[in-house]
């Protein structure tokens, strides 16, 4: 007897069809979504990665990791087109006077190397997060342990969500009015600190509140049936548990405040600079100091200098740099995440 | 304001009775000779009326609970056990808009709402095993040395030497004392439990309060529990709250029924569930309700 007259026989009923319509639809948006973050990150690593690595040993163009911007020459010398950065473009007209002067054209950045923006997107990093967290861990711990709820906290709570959808601009220039201006700390390491920090603030404060949440009433229960303090319940039995979540939105701010060009650019950032941070005649000078930035640079080199194919080469060399750095300390935080989770797993 | 009692924690320990090392025997209260020695109240709550917020979960409730004796709650889902547990520990503070109302908790004379009672010495004296274990995320020895550590004790041998005797105490000793260092989320239910407890008798409270201990554990894990419960009466007061009347049965010396946030009976153990005064309360003991 066929088996076409069961009871369960597949048929494909209207119902089903949309079905299979509809998940198509949600896979199609997935991989859309997919697709052009592939594309935005194609086009930077392609791009860049020309200037970033080199055909011959060791493969990494150290250079553009280890020195600072110069302008580049490019010249005709006997039949041949010269590319020379400033130093090496003074040394060789030294060398060779015949090179006919006036004769190479000039552009500016598109020499040398990117590493002071790379110090200068560390330290803002390293040093932002660092408030944010302290300042975003406090509020979250006063917020979600301490405070009553009533109708004062609930609008604390609203402004900080608000806070979250203000645009960075704003932040710049709240930062340029406040720090820059008002506590004379001129455009400085410490105004781009506060800014950024400023910034992401409302992300970590709401994290960390839901990785407070999170963490199960049983343990403090447990530890004040002990005889524990609210303090001291909070700091050894329920902040070691909510760390892990925190790091993890911290991470997603860490993305914001190496990338966002807007909130530096009034308060930190210097288009170039010849000192690096740690040159300073006293120790109080570091913070006081402005820095060249990652974003910044990209910024200036795509949309302040005349184009051409030189610029772009820098353009994309930096974003893929970027993109690295900004893994990179991704990468160790996740590293120092997990740790933490597997050693308080519940 | 006039203080009329000592504070709590200057009252608990000079109290006698209070350490099973520092009593010898029970002659200071029992006179030799004297067959079963009347029983010493040592929680005694008078008259009491609890809140959450508006709503009353404790009527009019007065018992005492006997020192170094096992006395059980018992009654249907909601009758207010866990409330009057959490009142004797003060660990209703923790919810916002709770109060007692009416009436006094005391124990050993001192009533524990008094201002100048510190709510941390309470529950150091008072502790607590919850209906959901909840071992936290360390190590079995930092589960263990957790309350002792809050008391600034930091002494390696002392502390090594108060895990071993509560894992004894808590029949836990011989599962896991080769791995000390491992977390205590990775025992069994029951060990988990039992791990509780021992953590609970780590900080040598007066009280310990249990809050249906057995209720998520299976047969064996809860008579485990129960054997240890016996072994316990003699060093520590106990209350437990079960929905399980055959513990009750087995565990406890006194019975309390409550039915809607009301104390129905309070007797021994035997009489409640042989021969109880009250009809709601036989009904219920003999399953026809609740
Ligand atoms: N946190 C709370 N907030 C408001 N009402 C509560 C809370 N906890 C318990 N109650 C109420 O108090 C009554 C007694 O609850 P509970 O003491 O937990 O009962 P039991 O432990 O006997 O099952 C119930 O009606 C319950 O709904
Ligand atoms: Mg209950």
């Amino acid at each position: 007897m066929p088996a076409t007259h069961h009871v369960f026989r597949a048929q494909l009923t209207s119902a089903r069809r949309r079905e299979g319509f509809i998940f198509f639809l949600f896979g199609a948006a997935t991989y859309f979504v997919l697709l052009c973050g592939a594309v935005v990150i194609g086009t930077i690593v392609v791009r860049g990665a020309g200037t970033v690595f080199q055909a011959r040993a060791p493969f990494i163009n150290t250079t553009f990791f280890t020195e600072a911007p110069e302008s580049l020459h490019v010249f005709q010398y006997q039949g041949r087109k010269m590319e020379l950065g400033d130093a090496a473009f003074r040394t060789f007209e030294a060398a060779h006077p015949d090179v006919a002067k006036g004769k190479s054209d000039s552009y500016v950045y598109s020499a040398g190397g990117i590493f002071p923006c790379i110090v200068g997107t560390v330290l803002l990093v390293v040093g932002s997060m660092a408030i944010a967290l302290t300042l975003g861990v406090c509020a979250a711990i006063y917020l979600n342990e301490y405070a009553r709820d009533g109708t004062f906290i609930r609008f604390v709570r609203l402004a900080i969500l608000n806070l979250a959808g203000v645009p960075s601009i704003v932040f710049g220039l709240f930062g340029f009015g406040m720090f820059v201006i008002f506590f004379g700390w001129n455009v400085s390491l410490l105004a781009g600190w506060f800014t950024l920090a400023f910034m992401v603030l409302p992300v970590i404060i709401t994290a960390s509140e839901e990785s407070l949440k999170a963490v199960p009433k049983g343990f403090r229960e447990g530890s004040l049936a002990l005889g524990a303090t609210k303090w001291q319940t909070i700091i050894k039995n329920v902040l070691p548990y909510a760390l892990p979540g925190i790091l993890t939105s911290s991470i997603l701010g860490i993305a914001r405040v190496a990338g966002e060009t807007a909130p530096i650019m009034f308060t930190a950032a210097y288009v170039v600079r010849d000192k690096l941070p740690w040159q300073v005649d006293k120790f109080s000078d570091f913070f006081f100091q402005g820095v060249m930035a990652l974003p910044y640079h990209i910024y200036v080199v795509s949309s302040k200098i005349p184009q051409n194919e030189y610029t772009e080469r820098v353009q994309y060399g930096t974003a893929f740099v970027f993109l690295l750095i900004v893994a990179l300390i991704a990468t160790a935080s996740i590293v120092l995440r997990n740790r933490l989770r597997n050693r308080y797993k519940w | 304001m006039v203080i009329t009692a000592p504070i709590l924690m200057d009252t608990l320990p000079s109290a006698p009775t209070i350490r099973p090392a520092t009593a010898p025997a029970p002659a200071a209260t029992a006179p030799a000779g004297q067959a079963a020695p009347a029983a010493e109240t040592l929680i005694d709550i008078d008259h009491v009326d609890f809140f959450y917020g508006q709503s009353q979960a404790l009527h009019d409730v007065s018992l005492q609970i006997e020192d170094k004796k096992v006395t059980a709650f018992i009654g249907p889902s909601g009758c207010g056990k866990s409330t009057l547990l959490r009142c004797l520990n003060r660990m209703n503070d923790l919810i916002d808009g709770t109060r007692v109302a009416k009436g006094s908790i005391k124990i050993r004379g001192v009533d524990i709402h008094q201002a100048d009672v510190d709510v941390i010495e309470l529950r150091k004296r008072v502790g607590m095993v919850f209906q959901k274990s909840n071992p936290f995320p360390k190590s079995i020895y930092e589960n263990i040395t957790f309350g002792l550590r809050l008391q600034g004790v930091t002494n390696k041998a002392r502390l090594d030497e108060v895990v071993e005797k509560s894992l004894r105490g808590a029949a836990l000793w011989d599962e896991v004392k080769d791995r000390l260092n491992a977390s205590g989320l990775g025992l069994s239910g029951g060990q988990q439990q039992r791990l509780c407890i021992a953590r609970a008798i780590a900080v040598e409270p007066e009280v310990i309060l249990m809050d249906e201990p057995c209720s998520a554990l299976d047969p064996v894990a809860t008579a485990k529990v129960e054997e240890l419960i016996q072994e316990l009466r003699t060093r520590f007061t106990i209350v437990i709250v079960t929905h399980n009347m055959q513990q009750a049965a087995r565990c406890s010396d006194k019975t309390a029924f409550f039915y809607m946030g009301k104390l129905i009976e309070y007797a021994d153990t035997r009489n409640i569930f042989t021969n109880p005064a009250n009809a709601q309360t036989e009904a219920y003991v003999s399953g026809r309700f609740g």
